[in-house]
């Protein structure tokens, strides 16, 4: 359905823009190490990144927490975090306001998130969750509502 | 129900009653509305509290549009009300940030708003839709002026990096083609009697005609350049006057197989959906105009810097605790004979609250949702003067997903503000984690994948990441089918003296109509509870 000047130009002024497009991409990628996820799951892998990409925006680059009308708990020297399973159940399930990240992390991304955050800001607990531990906690049935 | 034997002829109002009176107003609603009956808002014009209420008290939490709408009604019906607001101003969510504004976040950071005397964000809500009958109605009211809303601006960008090089799309283009495509599609299996049998040979006749209208096809049933489609996708040279009048009718039109792998079909959608068909508004200098409308009538009953920490009743009256948001200091007292709270769910579950343990399951039950708004402020309005883009919305597959044209002041001389982002989804996640600064600077960097003219205009910029928003949180209540089966209703009965009311008491999840509407149908309640009492 295209003539074939068309086709030439806009083949033309598509590949100009992907040069661009791709110097733009290059140059925002310069600036930070920062992970946008593609889809509606997280692409973040280690529990840093995890940590960084997603729990700080709420529990704070220091892990400390912070308060206003409510509060977000702190994980910095949190004794609660002792028992592994506790954070790993608050991860997939979520907890009052904290949403849920069954759907959106896999098992081996929660086990590396609540495995960095139990030996970081002040938590040093040598037990390690393991994916397969997450698995059994995951939601079996796909998200549904809104 | 008592008997398992149905009536054999039921009315359909019979019907509704016997839905309404089991499963509550809900469940009734939403079988009217299968049935026709109701289609809109349930806001039927300015409420009407008839009785006396005799003196009697109630003490509101929350200046939000929930807390307000209550606020105003049950004080012109006669109750005694106080307000106990968190934040140093009214609205809630129902909020602009202007030039000289400073906002700070949860974790202590402070953004200044730079922008220019008129220019504004409005981080939380931008629109409403003509049948939010309620907020409209205050807004008439109120004395709050609106303008139209642009939702759909046709020769805005639909934009994917996956697709035409990274190249953005006109929105006018690529609907064109979308539709005229699919409809030469169905005529030509039409043609051919392919649906002879889903279709009747006289309705197959209606269904050619209407193809050819629907898809802008030629007489031959083809979508193909020509005069119909140029006068839905635009010309190559468009028609004019004198002798250079002779328009040219446009020939690249994209294939189908390319149109259908580049998503793009998915970003043309928005605009069908009920919530955001035209006509839609917005209020003249921000959509924060509506709280301060409300903040003015209330002005003598709202108490700022009240931070509610402790929601106590008893047989008598209701006594909530509060200490002030600054500095904290002595907890003081106010108490009534009945409280209607708004404060969030995300902030309530926390609140020491004496309620039964099935709205306290409710209370705790619902997730904040994330949200991210970013606006940048420009040297010039180049997507009007280079790009022909007035007002509307540019979609694209980027972590910013939309870029928003300020819907006002059209051609005027100096600078502008874009909604640079407003992202959902994990992208909001990433996005709120980063300091505010880098949140600005992620959607100048992306942004300039679709306008570069951003690398010679930009100024400065604000970010809001609702979960670093001090006192809600989040966006808005992450209702589930499942969780709104089990704890909905709970969560909307009177409990003794206390009831609650807010966008997560509705039905209509992070729209401001949801907030108007469950305020209503909370004093309602109340009403009738306190006169018969
Ligand atoms: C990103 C975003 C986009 C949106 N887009 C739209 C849109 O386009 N159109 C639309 O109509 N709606 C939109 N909404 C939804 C709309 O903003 C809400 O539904 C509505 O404003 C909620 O009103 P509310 O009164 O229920 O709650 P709020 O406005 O949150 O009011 C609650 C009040 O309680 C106060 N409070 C909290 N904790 C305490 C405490 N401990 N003590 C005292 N006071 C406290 C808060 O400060 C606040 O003022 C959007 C929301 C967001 C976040």
């Amino acid at each position: 359905m295209k003539s074939a000047n068309h086709v030439i130009a806009r083949t033309l002024c598509a590949a100009l823009l992907l040069a661009l497009a791709g110097a733009a991409q290059a140059q925002a990628d310069l600036t930070s190490g920062t992970i946008f996820s593609k889809g509606y799951g997280f692409e973040e892998k280690d529990g840093e990144a995890l940590y960084k990409g997603i729990c700080q925006g709420c529990h704070m680059p220091d892990a400390k927490g912070a308060t206003g009308a409510g509060t977000y708990p702190a994980l910095a020297a949190n004794p609660r975090l002792a028992a592994k399973q506790y954070p790993l159940v608050l991860v997939v399930n979520g907890s009052r306001a904290m949403p849920g990240f069954g759907h959106s992390l896999s098992a081996e991304q929660i086990a590396a998130v609540v495995n960095y955050v139990r030996t970081h800001f002040g938590n040093a607990y040598t037990d390690v969750v393991t994916p397969a531990e997450v698995k059994v906690l995951l939601p079996t049935k796909p998200e549904t509502g809104e | 129900m008592s008997s398992t034997k149905a009536p054999t002829v039921m009315s359909r109002r019979e019907l509704l009653t016997l839905i309404g009176s089991v499963a509550g107003s809900a469940v009734s609603y939403r079988a009217m509305a299968g049935m026709g009956l109701v289609s809109e808002s349930t806001y039927k014009g300015p409420i009407k509290l008839e009785g006396n209420p005799r003196g009697a008290s109630v003490l509101i939490l929350g200046a939000g549009i929930a807390g307000m709408v209550a606020a105003m009604e049950l004080r012109n019906a006669g109750y005694k009300v106080q307000v106990l607001e968190y934040n140093n101003r009214a609205g809630g969510r129902n909020w602009s940030l202007r030039g000289g504004d400073s906002y700070t976040e949860l974790g202590g950071f402070t953004q200044k708003c730079e922008f220019d005397p008129g220019l504004y964000l409005n981080p939380g809500p931008w629109r409403i839709p003509y049948h939010h009958h309620g907020i409209l109605d205050y807004c008439r009211r109120l004395g709050v002026a609106l303008e139209p809303f642009v939702q759909v601006n046709y020769n805005a960008f639909v934009h994917s990096t996956e697709a035409f090089g990274g190249k953005p799309q006109r929105y006018r283009e690529i609907q064109a083609d979308y539709h005229g495509q699919i409809a030469e599609l169905l005529a030509k299996a039409t043609n051919q009697k392919k649906l002879d049998a889903l279709v009747s040979k006289e309705d197959q006749e209606m269904l050619l005609a209407s193809l050819k209208s629907w898809g802008a096809l030629d007489k031959d049933y083809k979508y193909a350049p020509g005069e119909a489609s140029s006068n839905r996708r635009g010309f190559q040279k468009a028609p004019s006057g004198g002798l250079s009048a002779r328009p040219v009718y446009s020939t690249d039109i994209t294939g189908m197989s390319e149109l259908l792998k580049s998503q793009l079909w998915a970003s043309i959608s928005a605009g069908h959906n009920y919530e955001m068909q035209t006509t839609l508004f917005q209020p003249v200098g921000g959509m924060g105009r509506i709280g301060e409308a409300f903040g003015r009538e209330l002005a003598s009953v709202i108490q700022y810097n009240a931070k509610v920490v402790k929601i106590r009743q008893d047989s008598k009256k209701v006594a909530v605790t509060y200490v002030d948001a600054k500095s904290g200091g002595e907890p003081r007292t106010a108490s009534a004979d009945y409280c209607l709270c708004t404060i969030p769910l995300s902030v309530l579950s926390q609140i020491d609250i004496n309620v039964g343990a099935k709205m306290q399951a409710a209370i705790n039950a619902v997730p904040y949702m994330s949200a991210v708004k970013v606006g940048l402020q420009f040297k010039r309005r180049f997507w009007e003067q280079d790009e022909h883009i007035y007002g509307g919305i540019s979609y694209t597959n980027l972590p910013i997903r939309t870029i928003g044209y300020p819907n006002t002041g059209y051609h005027s001389g100096g600078k502008g503000v874009l909604l640079g982002a407003y992202v959902f989804g994990p992208n909001a996640f990433e996005f709120t984690a980063l300091p505010p600064a880098e949140r600005v600077k992620k959607a100048y960097e992306y942004g300039a994948m679709i306008h570069p003219q951003y690398k010679q205009e930009f100024e400065n910029g604000i970010a809001v990441g609702w979960h670093r928003v001090p006192w809600t949180l989040g966006c808005a209540g992450g209702w589930t089918d499942e969780t709104r089966a089990q704890h909905y209703d709970n969560l909307c009965q009177l409990d003794n003296r206390i009831l609650l009311a807010g966008e997560h008491a509705s039905y209509i999840p992070a729209w401001q109509e949801g907030a108007v509407t469950s305020s209503i149908d909370a004093i309602t309640r109340l009403h009738q509870h306190v006169v018969n009492r």
